[in-house]
């Protein structure tokens, strides 16, 4: 009797370290009782882990259901939604393939396309070369340099609205200081271009409005990134002999590579999903000069109630989206 | 020819001066290590030669040239950093092609000299990798490397040896020593390192607080020194500082410390002790000087007997050193590592007095030797 006690408490031993099944069932009360006796803190151990991933969860769970209601559900819904009809009001009904094959019939959807393309092929690289001109410039100990830093970075902060108001009166054809300036530096009253009124100059007026108002966020990313810069590079460059511009373009440059990279990915996907300064300076127009994805999704779901079809504009932008990203990513690794 | 001449040189920062009006020689081939404290203006002092600090004042000639306003690129100087500073983003073989590249070498000559100086360094076989992928010690032979291809006159090694660990070091050092006779131009090195200083220079200019103490041979700065600082700060360990008396005997002069009278060696120049007769002065004796037994070399004259009680002995292998408590002050002696002592143990040792230093308690100058005018003095 004792005998068989102590093996099975070996045995109840064993297996408790390995936190495994309770213990070999045995015909002997006696020996139940100690193995029930035994187990208690072992299975509180268990207990124990168990719920600290409990608190773990729960503190993770007011975002994770944030995430979920606000932002997984939506996208998954849009993403069914894309093959339905839906106004909104009236039951969704299943479109199969309908709303993909509208792409093709839609001119405005393929103008949007072109014009968001034309946007983003040029405001990326124009925000991004003068945000890194800029910062350059003011990373330099130059004479209110603060002041300057600040005031680029301005229109970032600044209210949409507001910036938009003003950037209307001063490109106003007919009497805003932009053209008096051009009419005063002599040229033709006749080609003095119409900005945002005429849809020859509208997409430029909206590339240049965005470039001027990313600027100064991404002269901050900059700046942190040539602060990063090990100085002593500098130096050695200058003794290797490099004049400004060589120090610029061999150890600068290089030297920014991953914050250019950032600075590229945020810049495009930005463009890409340009939407809100259009709507404060073009509507969209003259005509669809400067109709772009975001506002021709806008305009078919909140104007013309085709939320199914505004689905799979949207996923046609995200699809683009992603595959520019990869190419991106790829590019990059290739260093 | 590229001999270095600072002339009243000094670096200010507003209203902080960090390198007062300093003069020096600096000859051409010649080794000169700078050494001194953290602070104490060594780096500045190269960073002006290398054109990469302003001169505040005073003038900087290499060779015939007034050079305070040419920049560094046209000063055929090339330097090395303490974290070496090569482009993260070329390879090693770039990095050390960069220079020559910029200034429109042909790229025959270029790859001629690269492979040239890789050979010497022994780093072909690295030639394609980029810094990330090398050790510290391979980094240090790129960025000597990235120097030596440009054939300058000068070379400027700031610390160049501080990121290597101690082996790595040694094995540098005499490297970076038969490089200089190899290369057969003036090389300027800094470092806080003392032995560095030792070993490799010709003359060693001493610096603290901005000022240049003394310009010497490492032999002449060891046993010369001309104030306490250097005393203190060249040889390890640390020199002993003992207050003493000048008394005058029939015999000659002697030391008054702790009641025991250390007769001074009659060589010494009475002129100069003359006037601190019957003042306190500081005695400078070091470790090595003391002894278990009286050494058979020395003439019987200049040694003298202490007693002390020994606080902590260090066996150091080769040597070993006894911390003791002598006359109410801490001394260090090193003595045989065979000697046979236990610490708390009281024990006589015997000084050789035949190199000892007298100081002025107040100026902290060397009563025995005067400092040299800065860079006139016989190289070897």
């Amino acid at each position: 009797m004792i005998d068989r006690h102590t093996t099975s408490s070996s045995a109840l031993r064993v297996s408790g370290t390995e936190e495994e099944e309770p213990p070999v069932s045995s015909t002997n009360t006696n020996i139940n009782v100690a193995v029930k006796q035994r187990a208690r803190p072992l299975l509180s151990k268990k207990q124990r882990q168990r719920r600290s991933n409990l608190v773990a969860y729960s503190f993770i769970a007011p975002n994770f259901l944030g995430f979920v209601i606000f932002t997984l559900g939506p996208i998954l819904f849009a993403f069914a939604l894309a093959f339905m009809h839906w106004d909104g009001s009236n039951p969704i009904q299943f479109a199969g393939l309908d709303n993909f094959f509208a792409l093709f019939h839609d001119s405005a959807f393929q103008a949007a396309l072109w014009n968001t393309l034309i946007y983003t092929a040029f405001s990326v690289p124009l925000t991004l070369a003068a945000a890194l001109g800029v910062a350059v410039l003011l990373n330099e100990k130059i004479i209110g340099r603060n002041f300057f830093r600040t005031a680029m970075f301005f229109p970032y902060v600044a209210s949409l609205v507001a910036v938009a108001v003003v950037w209307n009166m001063l490109f106003n054809p007919a009497m805003g200081p932009v053209n008096m300036l051009l009419y005063t530096a002599g040229v033709d009253p006749q080609s003095l271009p119409g900005w945002a009124a005429d849809s020859s100059w509208a997409m430029v007026t909206v590339i240049f409005f965005g470039v001027w108002k990313d600027l100064g966020y991404f002269m901050v990313i900059y700046l942190a990134g040539l602060q990063g810069i090990n100085g002593d590079l500098y130096e050695a460059a200058d003794l290797d002999g490099a004049s400004s511009w060589q120090k610029f373009w061999h150890i600068t440059v290089p030297q920014l590579a991953p914050t250019t990279f950032f600075v590229s990915v945020m810049l495009t996907i930005q463009s890409f999903k340009v939407f809100d300064q259009i709507f404060m300076i073009t509507q969209g127009g003259p005509g669809t000069s400067t109709l772009v994805l975001v506002y021709h999704i806008y305009n078919e779901a909140f104007i013309s109630w085709d939320l199914g079809y505004a689905s799979m504009v949207a996923m046609v932008l995200f699809l683009i989206v992603l595959a520019v990203t990869v190419v991106q990513f790829r590019f990059t690794r290739e260093d | 020819m590229a001999s270095i001449s600072l002339r009243k040189l000094r670096k200010s920062y507003g209203a902080a001066t960090v390198i007062h009006d300093i003069d020096l020689e600096i000859r051409d081939k010649e080794f000169v290590v700078f050494v001194g404290p953290s602070g104490c203006g060594k780096s500045t002092t190269l960073r002006m030669i290398a054109g990469l600090a302003e001169v505040s004042d005073g003038e900087l000639y290499i060779g015939e040239d007034l050079v305070n306003d040419v920049p560094s690129k046209d000063r055929d100087i090339a330097m090395v950093f303490q974290n070496y500073a090569l482009y993260p983003h070329m390879t090693v073989y770039k990095n050390m092609a960069f220079g020559l590249a910029l200034r429109k070498a042909k790229p025959d000559d270029v790859d001629r000299k690269v492979r040239d100086a890789a050979a010497i360094l022994d780093i072909e076989h690295l030639l394609n990798r980029k810094p990330k992928a090398l050790s510290g010690g391979q980094r240090q032979r790129v960025a000597l490397g990235r120097a030596m291809v440009r054939n300058p006159e000068v070379f400027l090694l700031d610390e160049p040896l501080s990121n290597l660990d101690a082996k790595l070091r040694g094995t540098m050092r005499a490297e970076i020593t038969k490089l200089h006779k190899r290369l057969d131009a003036t090389f300027i090195y800094v470092t806080h390192d003392q032995i560095e200083a030792m070993t490799m220079a010709d003359r060693i200019v001493v610096m603290k607080d901005g000022h240049i103490l003394q310009v010497d041979t490492p032999q002449r700065l060891y046993d010369q020194p001309v104030n306490m600082f250097v005393a203190g700060f060249i040889g390890a360990p640390q020199m002993n500082m003992l207050p003493a008396t000048i008394r005058r005997r029939e015999t000659g002069f002697v030391a008054e410390f702790d009641g025991t009278e250390l007769p001074l060696p009659a060589t010494l120049d009475a002129a100069r002790i003359t006037p601190y007769l019957d003042r306190e002065v500081v005695l400078g004796i070091r470790p090595e000087d003391f002894h278990e037994i009286a050494p058979p070399a020395v003439d019987p004259d200049h040694l003298a007997q202490l007693s002390g009680k020994v606080e902590l002995s260090e066996l150091m292998g080769a040597e070993m050193h006894l911390n003791m408590r002598l006359g109410g002050q801490d001394v260090i002696a090193r003595v045989s590592p065979r000697y046979a002592v236990a610490d708390d143990q009281q024990v006589d040792l015997v000084v050789d007095l035949s190199n000892l230093h007298l100081f002025d308690p107040e100026t902290q100058e060397s009563i025995l030797y005067a400092p040299t005018p800065s860079g006139t003095q016989a190289a070897a």
